[in-house]
């Protein structure tokens, strides 16, 4: 274990000795997410750098506190991305923010989540132990999938040193679409599009308008603008606002929830202003709401209710579990931090 | 309970077991006769066997649950069994499991293709997925090459891959939910048909646990529109580093094709004389490489993958005219094993995977193993992922040639990790890799396994002795494999 690894393994065995609750911190660009912050800081930045980058192999590896832009650039340089697009809230983030907290912006649907891309993880667990889980190869079914358990756990589980993601080629034709629709007919549509062979890359409907982004080979994209109609638009600004949330419909109220749906769930019933995203499988909904009615509604759509923002978070951030599923959730943290002070009540109250 | 403890007569505890498993289920769905139990000796794994106790063989998910929580109050391991073709030994018996076999609950419960998802029960088999999805223009992609008879939840349980994976993922990248009947009799919803779930992520960290964790009762799989239309190219190469070479490249020209495969010359001298596709017999190696998408899209990325091969230094390179032209290439890939099969008494399948730039090196030394050890091995593979699947020639009638093939694999094995890859791409450690967990893994990280383990099932009666080895036996394995000085587990006891 090198110094920086060995001061932070350090300061994990003398809180967990002290039962002191510790808060892990890249660069504070979703400390708006999930439960109040608790704990004294343990900061990431020190963890920061590319550790191996082989376009050929579409891997790359860097250190957790690596700044989102910086990795990002490294693969724009040779022509790659992170094709789960995180989000970059106000510019910031760092890798390992972006894989705790499992968030994966427009191009989610058509291309996978976070998780899918993570290949394996270092981390420090509750027992200051450096642990490695997955690999550096995109196969590998050797023992559990502990990267991916990791991936979205909100730092509940350890705090990540180095994470190793699979990486695509940037696509070489892009265009965006689009059409005026009322809302049940646009999330008809977005399903009945995306049940055919056509290079979508992201999709929205907000304030009467469906968006789609196209992205693959120039004779897809062409073909597939073709075929669908719709007005062209130049569509990088606005998918980069939806994806780092500053479209000013983030910006509407102070509460910002996150309904995750199945993505032919029919049009929520709520009269709050409303931006769908992933071909129907996201809508947020802007200003307080009803918590108790909304995860119900939610639940019965066969989806849950996440308050993503928002000053008060009494009635908690995520919906609950059922009791056999938050049994399973106490052991497994129990695994990795008996003594439980990494991120306490970050996810649920309870731990 | 010890496995020599069960060997003995039932003791009264098995018998009691067996009444209450004949109570719960109907007379034809649980086997104890010898000739009955015959069948689940093994899986495609053949070279391991066992005989169980009995096979559960229930028709509903509430049922195999029950069967669960039966063999739990009993303290019985049981061992999940889907179709049987797993290569790692991960459903073979052993004295005194049960095997819950998920053959019965055979049924597709539902498609919509609006929402493009499945729901089925375990036992439906890989391709009956894609066959009934195929007039709505969907279908399942993860295609391991035994999916017409492989079932989705041996599939969810190896995380198995395929030919396509490349492209389009592997199984835990096409799964929405699972039912999961835990060790307890109770069934647990994992994941949601929304694109994500609360809480951690249990769907995939249950893909792959190979029957450890639980066993799924029911999934809810992600279908995707079918290409219009799919070409390949059949490059042929006189240097087996000038064709790894070319893998590289391709991807590193921003190519990410549908399939990537690549036979050496052993290979194909065994599949061309059987299956007549048309490969150079005169070739070093040949790479197959796949483009789909529409017709004008093929057509674009075609003309690039020959490019970039030619380059490359293909000698000679052919894309596939017609419809029948693309399956016949595919053929000779498709019945590589079977083809091994005709010019070997037996062959044995290993499932390495590494970073590209180490195919050449890789394939190099295991030319040398070959003299080492004195086997024949053919190399048919997923190139573009780096999933090797090294056949290994032997005769297990001849005395000694099991064993060396066994070193013969396990040293592969272990050249996979040292160059940064893992022991298994797609096949899962089940029995038969699970040495070699303890060259991949630290003693802790193994730790880590078996809690989680516990965490679903505290007395370690699902599957036991698959997937993870225990630190004793890894202690014992650590001392025949110290190389230069360097034990693997240095914190270890030694026994």
């Amino acid at each position: 274990m090198n110094e920086d690894l060995a001061a932070l393994s350090e300061r994990i065995l003398a809180a967990a000795a002290n039962g002191r609750a510790l808060c892990i911190r890249g660069a504070g660009s979703k400390d708006f997410y999930g439960g109040p912050l608790q704990g004294e800081p343990l900061d990431t930045a020190a963890l920061r750098g590319i550790v191996d980058y082989e376009p050929t192999e579409l891997v790359v590896t860097a250190r957790a506190g690596t700044p989102l832009a910086e990795l990002e650039a490294a693969l724009a340089a040779r022509g790659q991305v992170l094709p789960f697009e995180p989000p970059r809230f106000g510019g910031g983030g760092t890798l390992g923010g972006a894989v705790a907290t499992g968030l994966s912006g427009p191009r989610r649907p058509y291309a996978g989540a976070a998780r899918d891309f993570v290949l394996g993880l270092r981390l420090l667990d509750g027992q200051g132990r450096h642990l490695r889980f997955g690999g550096q190869v995109i196969k590998n079914v050797a023992g559990f999938d502990v990267s991916r358990l990791l991936t979205g756990s909100l730092g509940t589980l350890g705090l990540l040193t180095e994470v190793t993601l699979k990486t695509l080629p940037r696509p070489p034709a892009e265009a965006s679409l689009h059409f005026e629709l009322d809302e049940a007919t646009a999330l008809r549509r977005m399903n009945e599009w995306a049940a055919r062979p056509l290079p979508l890359s992201a999709s929205s409907y907000h304030g009467g308008v469906l968006r789609l982004r196209l992205s693959g080979a120039e004779a897809a994209v062409r073909e597939a603008c073709g075929k669908l109609g719709g007005v062209a638009f130049s569509g990088s600004d606005y998918w980069n606002g939806l994806r780092d949330q500053h479209h000013s419909f983030f910006n509407s109220a102070a509460t910002l929830w996150r309904v995750s749906l199945p993505q032919t769930a029919p049009p929520l019933r709520s009269d709050a202003a409303q931006l769908i995203e992933w071909g129907g499988a996201l809508r947020w909904l802007a200003g307080p709401q009803d918590t108790a009615a909304l995860r119900r509604q939610a639940a019965e759509l066969g989806g849950h209710a996440t308050l993503f923002r928002g000053a008060d978070k009494s009635a908690g951030v995520f919906q609950p579990l059922p009791a056999a599923l938050a049994q399973l959730h106490r052991r497994i943290k129990a695994v990795l931090d008996p003594a439980g002070i990494f991120n306490r009540g970050r996810l649920y109250p309870e731990f | 309970m010890s496995a020599t403890a069960m060997n003995a007569a039932p003791s009264a505890s098995t018998t009691a077991l067996l009444q209450r498993l004949r109570a719960a289920l109907p007379g034809e769905a649980l086997l104890t006769e010898a000739e009955d139990l015959h069948p689940y000796e093994c899986d495609g794994l053949s070279v391991y066997r066992g005989v169980p106790l009995a096979v559960a063989l229930p028709a509903t998910a509430e049922a195999a649950a029950q069967v669960l929580r039966l063999c739990h109050q009993a303290g019985v391991p049981v061992i999940a069994r889907g179709a049987g073709t797993g290569l790692s030994g991960g459903a073979t018996p052993r004295a005194g499991t049960v095997v819950l076999s998920l053959a019965k609950l055979n049924r597709i419960l539902e498609i919509d293709p609006l929402a493009r998802v499945a729901r089925v029960q375990p036992g439906v088999r890989n391709l009956a997925i894609s066959e009934a999805a195929a007039t709505m223009g969907l279908y399942y992609a993860p295609d391991p090459s035994s999916q017409i008879a492989c079932t989705i939840g041996g599939n969810v349980a190896e995380n198995s891959g395929g030919v396509h994976c490349l492209k389009y993922g592997l199984t835990v990248h096409n799964l929405l939910r699972l039912k999961v009947a835990t060790i307890d009799g109770d069934i647990i919803e994992l994941g949601s048909e929304a694109l994500d779930a609360p809480g951690y992520d249990l769907l995939a960290l249950f893909t792959g646990s190979e029957g450890l964790l639980g066993v799924v009762v029911e999934a809810t799989v992600r279908l995707i529109p079918k290409p219009e239309c799919a070409r390949v190219v059949l490059a042929a190469f006189d240097d087996l580093g000038k064709a790894a070479q070319a893998v590289a490249d391709i991807i590193g020209a921003g190519i990410i094709p549908a399939g990537l495969e690549l036979m050496d010359q052993p290979a194909i001298a065994a599949v061309e004389p059987f299956v007549h596709a048309g490969y150079p017999l005169d070739a070093a190696a040949i790479l197959l490489c796949e483009s789909d998408g529409t017709p004008e899209e093929v057509a674009e990325e075609i003309v690039r993958m020959e490019a970039v091969m030619s380059a490359a230094g293909a000698t000679d390179c052919r894309v596939s005219r017609d419809e029948a032209e693309r399956l016949r290439f595919w053929a000779g890939r498709k019945a590589a094993f079977p083809a091994v099969g005709r010019i070997s008494p037996d062959y044995y399948c290993m499932d390495g995977s590494i970073p590209k730039k180490c195919l050449a090196a890789v394939l190099e030394a295991i030319r040398g193993m070959e003299i080492k050890y004195g086997l024949r091995c053919a190399n048919v593979f997923h190139a573009g992922d780096g999933n090797l699947h090294p056949l290994i020639l032997f005769d297990a009638n001849k005395p000694d040639e099991l064993h060396r093939t066994e070193a013969f694999g396990g040293e592969i094995l272990e050249l996979c990790v040292r160059h940064g890859g893992s022991i298994t791409g797609e096949h899962g450690v089940g029995i038969e890799k699970i040495d070699q967990m303890c060259v991949q893994f630290g003693s802790e990280e193994l730790e880590v396994f078996h809690a989680l383990k516990r965490a679903f099932d505290p007395e370690g009666l699902l599957n036991p002795g698959k997937a993870v080895p225990t630190l004793h036996r890894c202690a014992e394995f650590g001392r025949m494999k110290v190389h230069g000085g360097q034990l693997p587990h240095p914190d270890l006891p030694r026994f």
